[in-house]
């Protein structure tokens, strides 16, 4: 029988809540490494049991833990995220150079067609790349080394490469977002890269068009249709059609257009998700209504989604790798939330239930669909 | 024999209960009480000090006899009660909130 198995980080432990194919009865199974921070968890497209999780502390450093039964067990696995050959620097918030500094793993990224092959992005922003299950980390040094990079610098998070994307049509294309640096795209698998940020404009840069600087927070595209990619920038909801190579801005009638996550509906490429939050200085929804908002359109009308979701007093954010979709018939939408609710949709985001209410701030969720 | 007392988060990582006990060859220092500990529980490389360079991670301590050996040479001797086992090493998440 089908079934959903939604994988959540949280700054406190990671948690596994499962369901069947109706989404309506939940098992939550944690926290797992309870106390430490779990910027992500992610499953493997080849192997539904393999999962991989980023775990970290201020005080210990990184840990990757692997999973080979689904959850059900963790294991340690390598741990050393070495920088290729003599780091160099980026700029640091004052405009000196700052020399490039490990901190965490933001996401992992498994490859579709092998459970041991993983990315992983990283503050400072670095790509690596393991093909043993995690046991050894190798940097993929192209993006680092393009020329921008030492002019790259943190958003106020840290300067992290929080999103991957593997393109399914296209091997060797991935594309990666960094904050506040931008997007970027390889179509060598990853030896070589380009940034791919034009028509974003951002006023908090001296060039509002300039080639990088813009803090790109979210980057989303459905399998079937890979040349089309949405983004949540600081401020814009944006689009591209031609993979990146250009943008445009669809925000229309948003009550405001910042944000962090957006995702894509797991069969319709053009119906499209994305929390509004007030602005980066309020960093709740607006008016204390938590409203998930959905276009069906690729973008420019958007409706709001707000049966079963708080709308008085709810003043929490969700982070930018805390929405996923699953790919059942009726695809189902989880996002949570700062204030440790996870919210599940079985009809597309028309109607919503909190799995959880009161788990640590929730830093990530994603969501396995399993037959 | 050499006592070593662990936080309790890297306890679990270990999956260890209560005090570790190593042997070390040669002089019993810091580096090679951890170079013992890491060989013993790789999962703790990284978590203590610099995998490549290693430098204490910034909120980790070292303590032993009511003294704060933290800023020493990692290659200075560790004191006698330390070598002896009569006194355990202790290593330390540093006092923080969050």
């Amino acid at each position: 029988m089908s079934g959903v198995r939604v994988l959540v980080g949280t700054r406190k432990g990671a948690f596994v809540l499962s369901a069947d194919g109706r989404r309506e009865h939940w098992d939550v199974s944690g926290p797992h490494f309870a106390g430490w921070e779990i910027y992500h968890v992610k499953g493997s497209p080849a192997d539904p049991d393999r999962l991989y999780a980023s775990q970290c502390s201020g005080w210990f450093g990184q840990v990757i833990q692997r999973s080979d039964d689904g959850g059900g067990s963790w294991a340690p696995v390598g741990n050393e995220f070495g920088y290729d050959g003599t780091p160099g620097t980026h700029q640091w918030y004052d405009g000196t150079p700052h020399p490039w500094e490990f901190a965490r793993v933001w996401h992992l990224e498994p490859a579709p067609d092998d459970p041991d092959t993983v990315y992983a992005g990283v503050e400072d922003a670095g790509l690596f790349r393991s093909t043993d299950g995690g046991q050894h980390w190798q940097e993929l040094p192209g993006l680092r080394g393009h020329s921008s990079a030492p002019s790259w610098q943190p958003g106020a998070g840290g300067m992290c490469l929080h999103t991957i994307i593997l393109d399914p049509s296209s091997p060797g294309r991935i594309f990666a977002a960094i904050s506040a640096a931008g997007a970027f795209r390889s179509d060598d698998a990853g030896q070589t890269w380009r940034p791919v940020n034009r028509g974003l404009h951002s006023e908090g840069i001296p060039d509002s068009a300039a080639e990088v600087g813009h803090c790109v927070h979210r980057i989303a595209m459905h399998p079937s249709r890979p040349s089309v990619l949405y983004m949540q920038k600081h401020w814009d909801v944006m689009r591209s059609d031609d993979a990146g190579e250009s943008w445009r801005e669809v925000s229309g009638d948003l009550p405001t257009d910042f944000g962090f996550p957006i995702d894509v509906h797991a069969h319709e490429p053009e119906t499209v998700y994305v929390v509004p939050i007030t602005s980066d200085s309020h960093h709740f929804p607006p008016e204390g209504k938590l409203r998930v908002y959905r276009s069906r359109t690729g973008g420019d009308e958007w409706e709001p989604l707000t049966k079963g979701l708080p709308q008085e007093h709810c003043y929490v954010n969700v982070l930018r790798d805390a929405m996923a979709v699953d790919s059942l018939e009726d695809c189902g939408v989880y996002f949570g939330t700062t204030g440790g609710q996870v919210y599940a949709s079985a009809d597309a985001g028309d109607t919503w239930e909190p799995i959880v209410r009161d788990l640590p701030a929730v830093l990530s969720v994603e969501v396995q669909t399993l037959q | 024999m050499i006592r070593v007392v662990l936080p309790a988060h890297l306890r679990t990582l270990a999956r260890v209960d209560g005090e570790v006990h190593l042997e070390v060859a040669g002089p019993a220092t810091q580096c090679s009480v951890l170079d013992a500990l890491e060989a013993r529980y790789p999962m703790l490389r990284g978590t203590i000090r610099d995998q490549r360079s290693g430098k204490r991670r910034a909120f980790v301590r070292f303590f032993a006899c009511q003294q704060d050996l933290s800023h020493d040479p990692p290659q200075a001797p560790l004191p006698d009660a330390v070598a002896s086992g009569a006194e355990p090493y202790l290593i330390v998440g540093a006092m923080a909130g969050g």
